[in-house]
């Protein structure tokens, strides 16, 4: 579920990192104008809690699986929208952190998808108006189940459109999708149910709890602002992001869109120019040449038909030599790497 | 992964980011800064630039032997989070035939090619991630972002977190013991256990956080977690290592140096190259 860094352009992720900065400002400012002091330490500690509760598996009846909570449900149900939010990017930090869940760049996305979907969209418009002020039994089993599977299938949904967005993996939109959707099905209604149950579980022990979450009413006129906020987020996600996977290269596109030129052109003369001359004269395979398929290929059924019309013109200009000068070249700066790693090292280790 | 491991690993990386070295000492902005530049510049590479991702190794390489972080910690740690990686990336060698490359008589595909790179950009962002956490330390990285604008709500939710994280887990993990003891036999719980097991660590929660609360108001809490280490400024070694790893990043991500460098040994050894 978690979305990685090595499935990730730079621009989708860097453009998912300002619209989960975006929502995170926005709620940290909400919490600041009604803060009750009360509820940061039961913020943290409730964190700690999902991040405890997702490592504790049940077995699942029927089947040999397990499942476990995901918690972003609970925590919107018990601390509001925006204390929730800002907790499931505190959990999802420290997993991104320690245990390499999703990675850096993908933390925005991940916050996206795991937090933004279950606390401003299943929460505010499925489980609130299903539940009611004062839910029954079977409204709060209905009303968790419904907006933790939608949630989670939305989430599903934006991990498999920020993956095509990037461009890296080749798997196509519609299998992808077909993949993704059914699985978060069944994990949808196993963290539906067990919200459900411990929902139930609190309001027979601490019916005082749910009286008090209640008069977050006046957070109602935020809705529209909190949904445009949200759309903003996807269109300019999926434009840049169709940007960025049409063309091979973020940066490059980036680079391109300030200079107005594809490459930066590199000054002729200088430093540069000598160097280049330099590499040029002394270089075996002087012109490496492994843009073009990339770009022809940037959508691969066009680059497939493409190579079946022409096939003796799909790669005409890979030099075998020159990607086998690269791979080397490869090994030999990682080795290079390694090796002024090892001089460092050399040095009086300190230590504490 | 289980939660003792889980705990135990923290609690590893923790040790770890409590070292002094040189590298440690300097101020956590810039260790976060270039982390950010090291990941947006390895991974605007194209899919099939295999080779030039190598250089970018130097990185963490370089920054775990200065710090002190074995590199056998940082592997298994980047193993563990393969297998999402694998799963969406297999499809790329059987969806992407056209040849790239050929060695001797092995036809290397596009496909084949991207997979092999999706594996080095994971292994790569997992192991600078957790270089920078071992370097640094959870409390500098979050206080460094505060620093840099983010929102105070969120610093002192992620301070809490990490105060409670241990607490939390470790009531878990009790509550397990005593229940594989009564129950004398190791098997994960079915719902209904899980249910009472997860509902009473809840209300112990949120007893705990009522309790905490009573701790905070009694030693005068204003909103922030107090600093405990002096703050430090960002001077001239902050500068030198931005610098320093900045130009490098910028340069293998411009130059071509794995090409460059198997130019000058395909020329040395006439015939290596096809």
């Amino acid at each position: 579920m978690h979305m990685a860094d090595a499935l990730l352009s730079p621009a989708v992720g860097g453009t998912m990192w300002a619209a989960s900065a975006g929502l995170l400002a926005y709620s940290s400012s909400r919490l600041k104008a009604t803060m009750d002091d009360r509820r940061v330490p039961l913020m943290g500690v409730l964190a700690a809690f999902v991040f405890a509760a997702q490592m504790i598996n049940f077995s699942i009846p029927g089947t040999g699986s397990s499942g476990h909570l995901g918690g972003g449900l609970i925590l919107a149900v018990l601390l509001g929208p925006h204390a929730a939010f800002l907790a499931i990017a505190s959990v999802l930090s420290v997993q991104a952190l320690f245990f390499a869940d999703g990675g850096l760049l993908a933390l925005g996305c991940n916050i996206i998808n795991m937090g933004f979907f279950s606390c401003f969209v299943a929460y505010p418009l499925l489980y609130k108006p299903l539940a009611g002020p004062t839910p029954s039994k079977g409204r709060l089993m209905l009303a968790s189940i419904l907006a933790a599977t939608i949630g989670l299938q939305f989430g599903a949904f934006g991990v498999v459109m920020e993956t095509v967005a990037s461009g890296i993996s080749e798997l196509p939109f519609s299998s992808f999708v077909l993949l993704m959707q059914p699985i978060h099905l069944a994990i949808g209604l196993v963290e539906g149910v067990v919200t459900a149950m411990l929902l139930v579980f609190l309001h027979k022990a601490r019916p005082e709890l749910f009286g008090a979450a209640q008069p977050n009413a006046e957070s109602r006129p935020l809705r529209p602002v909190v949904i445009g906020l949200a759309l903003a987020a996807l269109v300019t996600a999926g434009t840049l992001s169709w940007f960025a996977s049409a063309d091979p290269d973020g940066l490059e596109w980036a680079m391109g869109k300030v200079s107005g030129k594809e490459e930066l052109a590199a000054p002729e003369d200088g430093i540069h120019g000598s160097l280049d001359a330099l590499q040029k004269r002394t270089a075996f395979l002087p012109d490496y040449n492994f843009k073009e398929p990339e770009a022809a290929k940037s959508d691969a059924v066009a680059s497939e038909a493409k190579a079946e019309a022409k096939p003796a013109e799909s790669w005409p200009n890979v030099s075998a030599g020159t990607s086998f000068a690269g791979l080397i070249g490869g090994f030999m700066s990682l080795c290079l790497a390694g090796l002024v790693a090892l001089l460092l090292r050399r040095r009086p280790p300190v230590k504490a | 992964m289980g939660l003792d491991t889980a705990l135990h690993e923290i609690r590893r990386l923790d040790d770890l980011a409590g070292q002094d070295s040189p590298l440690h000492r300097l101020d956590a902005r810039a260790k976060v800064l270039v982390t950010l530049l090291y990941l947006i510049s390895m991974l605007s590479l194209g899919r099939y630039e295999f080779s030039r991702l190598l250089p970018f190794a130097a990185f963490p390489l370089i920054l775990a032997v200065q710090g002190g972080i074995p590199l056998g910690l940082l592997l298994r740690r980047a193993a563990l989070a393969l297998p999402f990686v694998v799963f969406v990336g297999i499809f790329n060698p059987l969806l992407d035939h056209t040849v790239q490359l050929t060695l001797g008589p092995v036809a290397i595909t596009g496909g084949m090619l991207s997979f092999s790179s999706i594996m080095l950009r994971s292994l790569l962002a997992v192991t600078t991630g957790l270089v920078l956490l071992a370097v640094t330390g959870f409390d500098q990285i979050c206080r460094a972002l505060g620093r840099l604008g983010m929102p105070t709500a969120l610093l002192v939710q992620l301070q809490f977190l990490y105060r409670y994280l241990f607490v939390l887990a470790d009531e878990a993990l009790r509550m397990l013991h005593a229940r594989v003891q009564r129950c004398a036999r190791d098997k994960r719980p079915n719902l209904r256990e899980f249910r009472t097991l997860l509902g009473s660590l809840l209300l112990r929660t949120l007893d705990r956080a009522g309790r905490v609360h009573q701790a905070m108001l009694c030693r005068g809490f204003d909103g922030q977690m107090p600093e405990l280490r002096p703050t430090s400024r960002f001077g001239p070694a902050e500068w030198r290592f931005c610098l320093i790893w900045g130009l490098f990043l910028i340069a293998v991500r411009i130059l071509d140096l794995p090409l460059y460098l198997g130019g000058k040994a395909g020329g040395l050894v006439p015939g290596v190259l096809p």
